[in-house]
């Protein structure tokens, strides 16, 4: 459920956070949902259990999650909060994205149409449509869709 | 027993063997619940500081406070050490190592110490001298893992092995340790397969700190994961 390809560069229990938010994004996870115990979830992503505690900490100060007494911890159950994690996702990603193009000297105007040209182009209209990445190390080659 | 803030605590500890300081002015504190990487390259005084810890070796100078006492014979009867070489009799089975483990120590917890041994391919008819290195290696950890010991200590436990079987004892520390309870310090040059289960580590260089933090915030600070920080440090 939560399946994270860890990149040691970064820390570790903002990766974990990752991970549930975009389970939560694709549907992997709904709100309400009940998320693996701290110590499951340790063994099963070979993690240190401070690591995840100080994950689940967070997700819970952030309004993320919940923790009920004796019941574990859950997805908040709201409504809108997948909209609200998938648009917080989305603003990371496109800032990240910003910053790039304009360490690489771009204007506005040039992020504006570039990005413009390359969604209106045939090339992206045919092979930038909406696919997950080859499985790592299954290596068979094909595209999961 | 009241609780401990500090489960480890050494204030510049030195430790001299003919010829060479293995420790000189070594200062860090580690709290319950915690894994410290103990990391460096060889020479850098793992290995004594981690006998120092265990009650094997005595200092020359410096302050050394183990669950909140000079290391002695009752800090020992709680503290697991995995110590880098074999120490088993050739001559016995795995069986009567456990058995002769277990009259040691209070803590002893024969269940554990048995789904341990399944879980690592071991078997109580095994002889000792029939082991492989990697075999030894997983034996030397159901020893340390099988008790209810408040501080653990392993060096190098995953030096010179397969991967399946760094694997195995990775699975097994996590799965073993008890964060609620336990505290445990782990030196190792593995640090790729390992850096995930420390909360900090200390890089230790010719007998002194270099460095010492949690994991998660050299990485925040230096975006390098923590192999690549040694490598760095010890370029």
């Amino acid at each position: 459920m939560i399946k994270i390809n860890f990149d040691n560069s970064q820390p570790i229990y903002a990766q974990i956070m990752d991970g549930v938010r975009k389970a939560l994004v694709r549907g992997d996870l709904q709100p309400g949902d009940k998320l693996p115990s701290q110590r499951d979830l340790a063994t099963s992503l070979k993690v240190n259990p401070n690591t995840i505690q100080r994950a689940y900490r967070d997700m819970e100060l952030i309004g993320l999650v919940e923790t009920l007494r004796g019941q574990g911890t859950f997805i908040k159950q709201e409504d809108e909060i997948v909209e609200s994690v998938r648009t917080e996702m989305i603003n990371t990603m496109v800032r990240g994205f910003i910053l790039e193009m304009k360490s690489l000297g771009c204007d506005t105007a040039t992020i504006v149409t570039t990005v413009a040209h390359q969604l209106d182009s045939d090339y992206s209209q045919n092979n930038i449509t909406e696919v997950d990445p080859p499985v790592e190390g299954k290596g068979d080659g094909r595209w999961r869709s | 027993m009241e609780k401990l803030t500090y489960f480890v605590k050494a204030d510049n500890l030195a430790k001299r063997f003919p010829g060479a300081n293995a420790l000189d002015g070594v200062s860090f504190q580690i709290g319950q619940g915690e894994i410290l990487g103990l990391l460096g390259p060889n020479g850098s005084g793992k290995s004594t500081l981690l006998k120092c810890i265990a009650g094997l070796l005595k200092p020359d100078r410096g302050r050394l406070e183990v669950l909140g006492r000079f290391p002695n014979r009752e800090t020992k009867s709680q503290i697991a050490y995995l110590p880098e070489i074999d120490y088993f009799y050739r001559w016995m089975k795995v069986g009567e190592v456990l058995k002769f483990v277990s009259a040691m120590y209070g803590d002893w917890q024969w269940d554990r110490a048995k789904e341990l041994l399944g879980f690592m391919n071991l078997s109580e008819q095994q002889g000792i001298s029939s082991l492989s290195k990697g075999m030894r290696a997983r034996l030397r950890l159901v020893v340390a893992m099988a008790r209810d010991a408040k501080l653990v200590l392993l060096d190098e436990p995953l030096s010179g092995l397969d991967p399946s079987s760094r694997g195995h004892i990775v699975d097994v520390i996590l799965s073993e340790f008890k964060s609620s309870e336990q505290t445990m310090i782990l030196s190792t040059h593995e640090i790729g397969e390992t850096e995930a289960l420390f909360d900090s580590v200390l890089f230790l260089e010719k007998g002194t700190v270099r460095l010492m933090d949690r994991a998660d915030t050299l990485r925040e600070q230096r975006n390098l994961s923590i192999n690549d920080l040694f490598k760095e440090v010890y370029l």
